[in-house]
């Protein structure tokens, strides 16, 4: 299995399971499947460099091939910034539920199913 | 270095000095904190039109960041376009911090000030930045702003819809980031002018990828647009908003527009191979489909916020119409519709705030209700908001409508355009003038309730503001338009603006 393809394929798998929960009803996994595509997001800026194994990214006197050092940076910065986000979205969805007794995320009161896990048990 | 080469970071430093001290004064000494407030969007209100005069000449004024050099370091751009967006901004920031001021809806929770001159810095940075990852930053700076801006004086309606905006957005920042690493690997730059040059020679297998990247970017900027299907976040959002915080937001769908207009021609231009003008087939039947749905919510619209949101949608899909042609005179038309736009919704935001203060328990919703006070004067204001809105004479939004036929009657499918903006503007007209009618023209029997203690009239000064600078914009129509004109001749020069980034050896 090439470097390649692990990478490919898990950015593949955290997108399809990053937007399987953005599309669920309920705060708790949307904020899970935003941070999922958020993990993807990432792993594929940070690919965008292309990948290159043992490299230095930045000025070393041995060596003549380098990594490109701009995708750290700017995963880095989306890093900051979706976690900053993440954080935020867990509180506000809190404080939602909290105000509205309700954890769907179009607000409305609807009676748990089955399919919506451990939150449907307790009735 | 003088204070004048310093002109274009000035719009960005203002705000973001003025965010902190406006939060330490407000603790202790309030109306030191609304005076700083008022005085930061004062100075980018002068430094915005400072812009306005220098960008005049018709020069992409440069500034670089740290003094490095333009494809490696972030840049800021100053044109035409830029000028005009940034003295809107300050423009409309002033009036919705007056409204916020006088009803004190600044005082409903902590934070109001620091939080709308971060909002004010990130949408500045937006309208000043040559970078497209620095674009995504100030977007990001922005859209955080917003969400404590739209949270303000909280309520289980405001974080309903609270979740909502910001899950949208946390998947359009996603997307974001997404055409950005594959604008990156396949060009090797994040400078806009810069990757405008270098898409040309991109290989043939990669043109795929490339236009993979202009939908998906094309894509995020239609969710900030509020496009249709992109539209359902909007009006929920801007309906729950405080309404002085909707009036500022009425700027937000327009960073959008904004953004199609300066990235596509750059950089999806002419000579981008697949990617030329990638997003121009989607965008004129969504934009007539935007016009039509805003127009239909406004005729529908249960509440005068609803309404206002409703027609900021629809005034965004009528100026997408005239944006879809891309070319010099439909893209000057679209400018000068969007300032009109933008201040008329926010107008009509202002208004509804007005009569939702006076009506007391029926607040704005838009059926018959007890008599209140000051009936005739509320009435003339929504009037006058709602000509404006639907772009009836003698105020600008006839004349941005005008030019927009004008413009459009070039292109080949001006049938459909003429159509979907006529036809659009008559439901408008009927929609307002059915809200219009019943709230101030047919009063219920008085219900027990004791009425609403009128309210000082200073509340109808920010909206009257508002209106008088539409009137002012229909009175300098000529001198307006030839700006815009300017502006989307500039837009569309993009060998110019490479030449101005990167210097003489560009190509």
């Amino acid at each position: 299995m090439t470097y390649e393809f692990l990478v490919a394929s898990s950015i593949g798998v955290l997108v399809a399971g990053g937007i399987y929960l953005s599309m669920r009803a309920r705060t708790f996994q949307v904020v899970l499947g935003l941070t999922l595509f958020s993990y993807a997001v990432n792993l594929f800026l940070f690919a965008s460099g292309r990948l290159a194994l043992n490299r230095p990214p930045i000025w070393d006197k041995a060596v003549t091939e380098y990594t490109d050092p701009l995708p750290q940076a700017l995963v880095l910065t989306a890093i900051v910034i979706t976690f900053g986000m993440t954080a935020f979205v867990v509180i506000l969805a809190l404080r939602s539920f909290l105000e509205t007794g309700s954890d769907h995320v179009d607000g409305d009161n609807v009676p748990c199913d089955g399919d919506d896990g451990e939150a449907g048990r307790g009735e | 270095m003088t204070l004048t080469d310093h002109l274009p970071i000035l719009p960005i430093v203002i705000p973001a000095l003025a965010a902190p001290v406006t939060l330490m004064l407000m603790r202790r000494h309030p109306a030191w904190g609304i005076s700083a407030a008022f005085a930061s969007c004062l100075a980018m209100l002068v430094a915005a039109l400072a812009l306005l005069g220098f960008a005049g000449d018709g020069i992409v004024h440069v500034y670089e960041v740290g003094e490095w050099p333009a494809p490696f370091g972030i840049v800021l751009v100053a044109d035409r376009l830029s000028a005009i967006m940034l003295t809107l901004a300050a423009t409309l920031a002033l009036i919705a911090l007056l409204h916020a001021v006088v009803t004190g809806a600044d005082r409903k929770g902590w934070h109001f000030h620091p939080l709308f001159q971060f909002q004010l810095m990130g949408l500045n940075g937006a309208f000043l930045t040559g970078d497209l990852f620095n674009l995504f930053v100030f977007f990001e700076v922005l859209l955080i702003a917003s969400y404590g801006l739209l949270l303000h004086g909280q309520g289980p309606a405001r974080l309903k819809a609270g979740v909502q905006y910001v899950v949208v957005n946390l998947v359009g920042s996603s997307l974001f980031l997404i055409a950005l690493g594959l604008l990156y690997s396949l060009t090797g730059t994040l400078n806009m002018a810069d990757m405008g040059v270098r898409v040309a020679g991109i290989a043939a297998e990669d043109q795929g990828l490339l236009r993979i990247a202009a939908l998906l970017l094309a894509g995020v900027f239609a969710i900030k647009a509020a496009i249709v299907p992109l539209h359902l976040w909007l009006p929920r959002t801007y309906d729950v908003a405080t309404p002085a915080v909707a009036a500022l937001f009425a700027i937000m769908t327009k960073v959008g527009v904004y953004s199609l207009i300066r990235v596509v021609p750059q950089v999806f231009g002419e000579g981008a191979g697949a990617a030329a003008w990638a997003p121009a087939p989607f965008l004129m039947p969504a934009a007539m489909v935007t016009a039509a749905v805003g127009f239909v919510g406004v005729f529908v619209a249960r509440s005068f916020s609803e309404q206002a949101a409703y027609a900021v949608i629809g005034s965004t899909g009528t100026l997408l119409i005239a944006v879809a042609g891309w070319q010099e005179a439909t893209l000057g038309a679209a400018l000068y519709y969007l300032v009109h736009s933008t201040l008329a919704g926010a107008a009509l935001f202002l208004v509804s705030d007005v009569i939702a203060r006076r009506r007391g328990g029926s607040t704005d919703n838009t059926s018959s209700g007890p008599d209140f006070a000051d009936r005739q004067l509320v009435g003339l204001l929504f009037m006058a908001a709602a000509i404006a809105a639907s772009g009836l004479p003698p105020l600008s939004g006839f004349i941005g409508k005008l030019l927009i036929l004008k413009s459009v009657s070039a292109l080949p499918d001006w049938g459909w355009a003429f159509g979907v903006i006529l036809v659009t503007t008559l439901i408008g007209v009927i929609g307002f003038a059915r809200a219009g009618s019943a709230v101030f023209w047919r009063a219920a029997p008085q219900t027990g309730e004791s009425p609403v203690p009128p309210a000082p009239r200073a509340d109808m000064a920010a909206a009257a503001i508002a209106l008088a600078l539409l009137a002012t914009l229909s009175a300098g129509a000529g001198v307006a338009s030839a700006y815009a004109g300017a502006a989307a001749g500039q837009v569309l020069d993009r060998a110019a603006a490479a030449r101005a980034v990167l210097g003489e050896a560009a190509p």
